[in-house]
């Protein structure tokens, strides 16, 4: 494997004398789309800020093409940022605003107009060339901000919840272009999001937040079915979560002692150690365990109607603490208030072992 | 009793903008008076007095002087309280509210003491008695007023527009000319005007520090030792018609909003 584009080695930082990053690296390759995915307060938004210069890291290092960036200013170093609220100079026009950072390189008039209107091409904006930001919408100016990052050729681009401000069409919308235009240019994009789904749909490599660690990491749909911890099997897409202790492991299969009885599932993990097993909505079957794992039966205690399926909440009768998260098919004559078997195939429950 | 409220509404109002500015009034209407005392009965309206003050050397010359102490005076103290809001908004500094405090203290300091102070101090350094120490005055007396009215604007919404120019490669000076000040262009101005006013029409300072090239106002206090007539009139509505276009740019810099 060559030289990774970005290679952050063991960063932690402290804001005073909260830890908002505990020993974190991590490695970017060229041409790659990396979402940061994380709750509020995970460190995700931190770790954009020290890759773009803005916030020096307490210890740790970070290697941009090779070159020790950790303490280089933003204006040296080849990354450009997207702002949540886009920072667009309101009192240049669009125009000036793309033009701005080949500008400051010393480019000439006529070639810095002639790239912006490029640029601005690219975003789908040529026309708005003369006009002001305040005259825009807001996924106007997100493009805008988009071009005029992307239009200094950045070996990265960063973007801060770009999407966060817009409706979900626009959202959904920006999304796809996003992807198409990171296509084109080739350029690493590294996003960061709190939207699960934001994720999923545009990360090649999705990066799992929390509390100031990297929980999981890889492509998203191997996060999303086989999921490293708990954390990412709750918040990369939902799961059912049984918490149990193995009893035996023989031949792969391990017998894993929970509140509602032995389970069997593939897998090799010492007897004694205390695990969790997740179990994706769309895996859970109801009202039925026909070839598959037994998981008790459960009363009905909510069915949110979602288009195109059922979302059901369940609570075990057997341990009042485990709900089951289920995807029915929308045709499911499942209610309120039903009794119904629970099951899932040994296949699609997920060991997650080293549960802390 | 709803009627009588509302009358006395509107004669409450008339007594208050009466008594603010009968004085002026006044004294604008007597300075086109025909004869040579500024009392009634009213002769004019004549333009003879305002002749008589732009071809007086002495007048026109404190009035040049006055303006050109007056915008000096108030470019240093723009740029000076400028540079000291974009450091306290920007930076973290030690004891921060405690010098942000002392910056804004000559607000509530009477002009006669930072006066009497200077002319000590410059007394001690040697430094004449002049315009330009005049000057220096204005700035002492403004930069904590545009320091106040530029700090206020200064809001943590233009953090990471500042942050956006830094990233797209411009040194530190650049960010400063090229964006934070156009974008506080407001704020600048609206400091500068009312700096502008406030040293124009300012006496009590530069009549302590200046001595044979004085400004507006202390050549007025000068003419009206002989006595008031109707040039005193004249010379007065003239600054006074001067700080009325100051005032109405600072409000038109200041109150005027663009959308963001």
């Amino acid at each position: 494997m060559s030289v990774p584009l970005v290679d952050i080695r063991s960063v932690s930082h402290r804001f005073g004398q909260l830890a908002v990053l505990k020993n974190v690296s991590l490695q970017i390759e060229p041409g790659s789309y990396t979402i940061l995915l994380g709750p509020s307060g995970s460190g995700k938004t931190t770790l954009l800020s020290i890759l773009g210069g803005f916030v020096t890291p307490s210890e740790g290092k970070v290697f941009i093409r090779g070159e020790d960036c950790t303490a280089m200013p933003p204006a040296k170093r080849p990354t450009t940022t997207v702002f949540q609220d886009y920072a667009l100079f309101p009192h240049m026009s669009v125009g000036g605003n793309v033009g701005f950072g080949l500008r400051m390189q010393g480019v000439d008039g006529a070639t810095r107009a002639a790239r912006a209107r490029e640029a601005l091409a690219l975003v789908g904006l040529a026309s708005a060339f003369d006009k002001k930001p305040h005259q825009l919408s807001g996924g106007q100016r997100q493009r805008v901000a988009l071009a005029r990052a992307l239009v200094i050729e950045p070996a990265v681009l960063l973007l801060d919840e770009p999407l966060g401000a817009l409706d979900l069409k626009l959202r959904r919308q920006m999304q796809d272009e996003l992807k198409a235009i990171q296509k084109r240019v080739g350029t690493a994009f590294i996003h960061v999001t709190h939207d699960q789904e934001e994720a999923m749909a545009l990360a090649d490599h999705c990066v799992v937040m929390n509390d100031g660690r990297i929980e999981d990491e890889g492509p998203p749909e191997r996060v999303y079915h086989r999921p490293a911890t708990r954390f990412s099997a709750t918040f990369m897409g939902e799961s059912t979560i049984l918490a149990g202790t193995v009893a035996e492991t023989t031949n792969g299969i391990a017998t894993v002692a929970t509140s509602i009885g032995l389970v069997l599932l593939p897998g090799a993990v010492q007897p004694g150690a205390n695990v969790a097993l997740a179990i994706r909505p769309e895996h859970l079957v109801l009202g039925t365990n026909e070839g598959a794992v037994g998981l008790g039966t459960a009363e009905v205690s909510d069915v949110v109607f979602q288009g195109s399926f059922k979302r059901v909440l369940a609570t075990s009768t057997i341990d009042a603490a485990l709900q089951f998260i289920a995807k029915a098919p929308a045709s499911a004559t499942v209610q309120t208030g039903d009794t119904v078997m629970v099951s899932c195939k040994a296949d699609d429950m997920i060991l997650l072992a080293n549960e802390r | 009793m709803r009627q009588f409220v509302r009358v006395a509404s509107w004669v409450y109002a008339l007594a208050v903008y009466g008594f603010i500015f009968l004085p002026v009034v006044v004294l604008v209407l007597f300075s086109l008076q025909s004869t040579s005392f500024p009392i009634p009965p009213f002769t004019g309206p004549s333009l003879r007095w305002y002749e008589a003050v732009l071809s007086d050397v002495r007048l026109t010359s404190a009035l040049v002087n006055s303006l050109l102490v007056a915008a000096l005076s108030s470019a240093t103290a723009v740029t000076l309280g400028f540079l000291s809001a974009w450091g306290f908004a920007r930076f973290v500094l030690p004891g921060s509210g405690l010098l942000r405090g002392l910056i804004t203290l000559p607000l509530t300091v009477s002009y006669l003491i930072i006066g009497m102070g200077l002319l000590v101090l410059f007394n001690w350094a040697g430094v004449p008695k002049s315009l330009l120490a005049a000057g220096i005055g204005h700035v002492v007396i403004n930069l904590p007023l545009c320091f106040a009215i530029i700090y206020s604007q200064m809001g943590d919404h233009q953090i990471n527009i500042e942050r956006a120019a830094r990233d797209l490669g411009a040194p530190e000076w650049k960010v400063l000319l090229l964006i934070t000040v156009p974008v506080m262009a407001p704020a600048i101005f609206a400091g500068f005007f009312l700096s502008m006013t406030f040293s124009w029409d300012e006496f009590v300072i530069s009549f302590l520090l200046t001595r044979f090239d004085t400004t507006l106002p202390v050549e007025i206090w000068n003419l009206l030792r002989s006595g008031l007539n109707p040039k005193t009139n004249a010379v007065g509505s003239l600054v006074f018609a001067v700080s009325i276009v100051l005032v109405v740019l600072f409000e038109l810099t200041l109150l005027r909003r663009k959308p963001a």
